[in-house]
């Protein structure tokens, strides 16, 4: 199983590399003049030239910049005059904190909602979910934001306008709305897998067969269905974890929290290219390795999955 | 090689909908899920290309006496922003982006990626692996993250954000039709056609594409959905369309800062966002159940 997959991620990782190589040669005209932007001197042109090799054939620019990745130096922002690596590292929790809470949010939400769906096929439970769930499948996760703020923080004063809080009770407290806007969001796509995935193992044999064994309903659908039904979800995980990161790179800016995709965004404005580089490249690494782990348990969970991938 | 790339979210949402959805239906109720996304669309699209006919203002006029008018005062149905700019106005005209995205930037992926896909596996061999680790790349990154990098390098502009979404929304496209073409190569009617000496393109193009489309047109629905909301989302962060031209994406942005006293303006594009988006997704619900009646 290890030998195959490691060969494959590895070309993954590389193949991430280059394309995040490639994002500077899309900057028309001078890269150094748009990287230093209003700090432009022309000492400071010729370093970067040097730094990213501008005089050099591409191979070697490329070769440059994985000796640099591999000493973990991302480039220099000249927009806060710290190492690119020192300015990310700053936003790197309020992000994770909100994936974590939002991905914990969006399984409280949907488990119950999607395991009742499949078990009262038709119901009012799937009824209403089917429709909520096409509604918000259509509805951008910023603007979704924005209505909660409205109604929570600006009509009903429960929760706070904006901010990341202080302590993690207080993390938890002001992360709650833009958690569960991107939960809300997420659910969509865990609901309509569990749904299906407990109508397939309602049919399946060993559930007659654990009936006539004569174990009690209730056991069966704790211990037979539900299980195997979270199991299929688990892959839905982190399958989209990038679109976790997407709702999150949003629902931080509308929530004015200081994480990665605020810094992503405000990089973007103020052309602070080594920043949105960097970024680019640790959510890129980020998911390779959260799939990975993803595979892992799934592999733990379910000693079928490991023989398939062993194949 | 189980599931580390296996789907986008909208591509779960397909798989699902075309495994569950309208099983016990009857041929009418999906009929009627079809026809209303059509309906819901038409009636976008027809307000969005009458804007002129249907109001009086210009999005853009600006009126200083009359700023942040609530919905229902009479002249500005929907009320007016922070500049008095009449809001129907600006949701009528700013559509136009939004619309042009769904489309522009749907149709173009999804010949791209078909021609793509099918190339690839229906030639296989060294071009296959090639593009497809190719799109196991793509899908390593954070969809909207690597679209705002492109766009952050380009430079932030409507035309920069098709560019972006061109680069990288062709992947899903082309890894459907690859699977589909290559079930369909070992096929019977696959291998008469070669054995009758068609050249490749005749096969792949008259005999694989009209048999295997419906996948690809199905998700595409999908991704208009998709694409819809990515418009609005660049709007949104600044990297699509800028102001003083109206975007659905760019009016929540600005309405953001009047949701203290003025919630309409945040509200209101929002609302025709999902509208839209709805009627995607009740044509593509409709079309993967008139399909599938087709099947059987």
């Amino acid at each position: 199983m290890l030998p195959r997959r490691l060969v494959h991620l590895v070309i993954v990782l590389l193949g991430i590399t280059l394309v995040t190589f490639g994002l500077l040669r899309l900057i028309p005209g001078d890269p150094a003049l748009a990287i230093l932007g209003s700090s432009y001197t022309h000492a400071r042109a010729v370093a970067i030239d040097n730094f990213l090799g501008l005089n050099r054939p591409i191979w070697i620019q490329y070769g440059l910049f994985m000796g640099r990745l591999a000493r973990g130096n991302l480039g220099f922002s000249f927009f806060y005059d710290l190492p690119a690596s020192t300015v990310i590292a700053h936003h790197v929790a309020p992000t994770l904190f909100l994936v974590i809470y939002s991905a914990v949010l969006a399984a409280a939400i949907s488990f119950p909602i999607g395991f009742g769906a499949g078990l009262r096929r038709g119901g009012v439970l799937d009824q209403s979910a089917r429709v909520f769930f096409t509604l918000s499948f259509a509805m951008p996760a910023f603007w979704l934001g924005i209505i909660l703020i409205i109604v929570f923080s600006v009509h009903l004063h429960v929760f706070p306008l904006n901010g990341f809080g202080s302590g993690f009770v207080g993390h938890l407290y002001n992360l709650f709305l833009p958690a569960l806007t991107i939960a809300l969001g997420f659910s969509t796509v865990l609901v309509r897998s569990l749904r299906a995935a407990t109508i397939a193992t309602l049919q399946a044999e060993f559930i007659d067969t654990a009936q006539m064994k004569g174990i009690p309903w209730s056991q069966v659908l704790w211990r037979h269905v539900f299980r195997n039904a979270v199991l299929a979800v688990v892959a839905v995980y982190g399958v989209n974890l990038a679109y976790l990161i997407s709702g999150t790179v949003l629902v931080e800016n509308v929530f004015a929290l200081p994480g990665l995709g605020t810094l992503l965004v405000s990089s973007v404005a103020d052309r602070d290219y080594p920043v949105v580089q960097g970024v680019t490249l640790l959510f890129a690494v980020l998911i390779v390795v959260i799939n990975l782990l993803t595979d892992v348990v799934q592999a733990a969970l379910d000693p079928r999955v490991g023989q398939e991938i062993g194949e | 090689m189980s599931t580390m790339w296996a789907a986008s979210p909208s591509e779960l949402l397909m798989r699902a909908a075309t495994k569950t959805a309208g099983r016990r239906r009857s041929v009418t109720r999906r009929r009627m899920t079809l026809i209303a996304g059509l309906v819901m669309l038409g009636l976008v699209i027809a307000a969005v290309l009458l804007a002129p006919v249907l109001v009086s203002y210009s999005p853009t006029a600006i009126d200083p006496l009359h700023p942040l008018a609530p919905p229902g005062t009479p002249g500005h149905l929907l009320g007016t922003d922070q500049f008095g700019r009449d809001l129907l106005s600006r949701v009528l005209y700013g559509g136009r982006i939004d619309l042009a995205i769904a489309f522009g930037a749907t149709i173009v992926t999804l010949v791209g990626g078909t021609i793509i896909g099918l190339v690839a596996g229906y030639v296989g061999g060294k071009l296959d692996s090639f593009l497809m680790r190719l799109v196991d790349l793509f899908f390593a990154f954070p969809f909207l993250v690597l679209i705002i990098a492109i766009v952050a390098m380009l430079g932030p502009s409507v035309f920069n954000m098709f560019l972006a979404i061109w680069i990288t929304s062709w992947v899903a496209y082309a890894r459907i039709m690859r699977a589909q073409t290559v079930v369909a190569k070992k096929q019977q009617y696959v291998l008469a056609a070669r054995a009758l000496g068609y050249r490749p393109w005749r096969i792949m193009f008259r005999h694989i594409l009209p048999t295997t489309a419906s996948a690809v047109i199905l998700f595409s629905m999908v991704d208009a959905v998709g694409n819809i909301i990515l418009a609005a989302s660049l709007g949104f962060l600044g990297l699509g369309t800028q102001p003083p031209t109206p975007e659905w994406g760019v009016m929540i942005s600005d309405g953001q800062n009047y949701i203290l006293t003025s919630w309409w303006l945040a509200t209101i594009p929002g609302l025709a966002v999902v509208f839209t988006g709805v009627a995607f997704s009740l044509i593509g619900d409709g079309l993967a159940d008139l399909l599938r009646a087709g099947d059987r």
